[in-house]
């Protein structure tokens, strides 16, 4: 009787929650980057989500494809989407580049990280120049926060067939204007900070930092940050720009 | 005892043979690029000739929610972790739904608002 109860005891269970393990197989840092980037996504949801209820509850809104039809410093009009379709390369790009980084750290080969790492910058840096240039070119046409083009210049966004009254017209360009800087201006911070990080991080491993530590999971933790920003990206993408 | 080791050890190796390799990197940025190409494909030539058309904007949110995924899944590498991880991560986002669901009932309160 007594050695039956001791041998039910000493079995030991091996299932992830049992202790004695960590159930997730993640590292700390790691897992709190996944964290972060969760409440970071509801910040980014309620920005757009409000967007959305905005944008729906007002009669008429200024056409993606009449709004957004330049290429900053080469064509004025007629190319919509082209420019954006640029940005959308380029955030995908550097993304492809970040991930081959973290996949040269897992073989621990420190001048592949590096140059993959130096490939993710340059492509983060390419896309805050683009996005410069088509806050610029917003701005020259008269959108800001708090501010809208003239009356004249305004007719333009509208589709001619829908014959929006002007006010409607000012009242739903002023909105579209400040959520349109705010929520990519939101983005373009993650974009400026993500770079930061990355600088940092390339220098960590061409100083040999990692290599010492025996891991390049470092890397792996910046490479989650710059994905979810290419996510964000994805998402401001279709509903301001297709939808 | 012995045995318990050998589960652990072929569980890390498992965990190392999903990884991510140079082939199925580019896979997915092509899917990526694909998709990205469909949508600009409907914005440019299909949109066009329908005006105002409703079911447009559905196709562009599947297409988008399947982006969401293969950068979720694939490059962040929520596919090969832990489910309970995943579970972690993907159950809070699904509260969003609800936002989503109670901002569009009340945006069609405001327009309604507004026009009548």
């Amino acid at each position: 009787m007594s050695t039956a109860v001791a041998q039910h005891i000493d079995e030991i269970k091996t299932t992830p929650w049992s202790g004695g393990r960590s159930p997730f197989d993640v590292e700390y840092g790691k897992i709190m980057m996944w964290f972060f980037l969760l409440s970071d996504a509801f910040t980014f949801s309620s920005l757009l989500i409000s967007y959305g209820a905005i944008r729906f509850s007002a009669p008429a809104w200024p056409a993606p494809s009449l709004v957004f039809q330049s290429f900053p410093g080469l064509i004025e009009h007629g190319a919509p989407l082209i420019f954006v379709g640029l940005m959308t390369f380029i955030l995908i790009m550097s993304s492809v580049t970040m991930v081959l980084a973290v996949e040269a750290g897992h073989r621990n080969a420190k001048k592949e990280v590096a140059w993959w790492m130096v490939g993710t910058i340059i492509g983060g840096l390419m896309f805050l120049g683009c996005q410069a240039a088509e806050w610029t070119h917003l701005h020259s046409e008269g959108f800001w926060w708090g501010h809208i083009p003239t009356a004249e210049t305004l007719k333009e966004f509208f589709r001619p067939e829908m014959h929006t009254p002007l006010s409607q017209q000012q009242m739903s360009s002023q909105q579209f204007a400040n959520l349109f800087f705010t929520i990519t201006g939101f983005h373009g911070f993650h974009v400026f900070t993500g770079v930061i990080i990355n600088i940092i991080i390339t220098v960590g491993v061409l100083i040999g930092t990692f290599e010492k530590r025996g891991s390049y999971l470092m890397v792996e933790k910046v490479g989650l940050y710059w994905h979810f920003v290419d996510l964000v990206w994805v998402f401001v993408f279709t509903f301001f720009y297709l939808v | 005892m012995s045995s318990e080791t050998t589960n652990v050890h072929v569980d890390a190796e498992h965990g190392e043979h999903q990884s991510m390799t140079k082939g199925r990197i580019w896979k997915v940025f092509a899917i990526l690029l694909a998709i990205t190409c469909v949508e600009f494909f409907i914005a440019l030539v299909i949109a066009p000739h329908y005006p105002g058309a409703q079911w447009i904007n559905p196709i562009y949110i599947v297409l988008t929610l399947f982006k969401a995924f293969y950068i979720v899944g694939y490059f962040m590498h929520l596919k090969f972790e832990k489910i309970g991880l995943a579970l972690s991560i993907i159950v809070p986002i699904l509260f969003i739904i609800g936002l989503i669901l109670v901002l569009t009932n009340e945006s069609h309160y405001w327009i309604g608002l507004r026009l009548h």
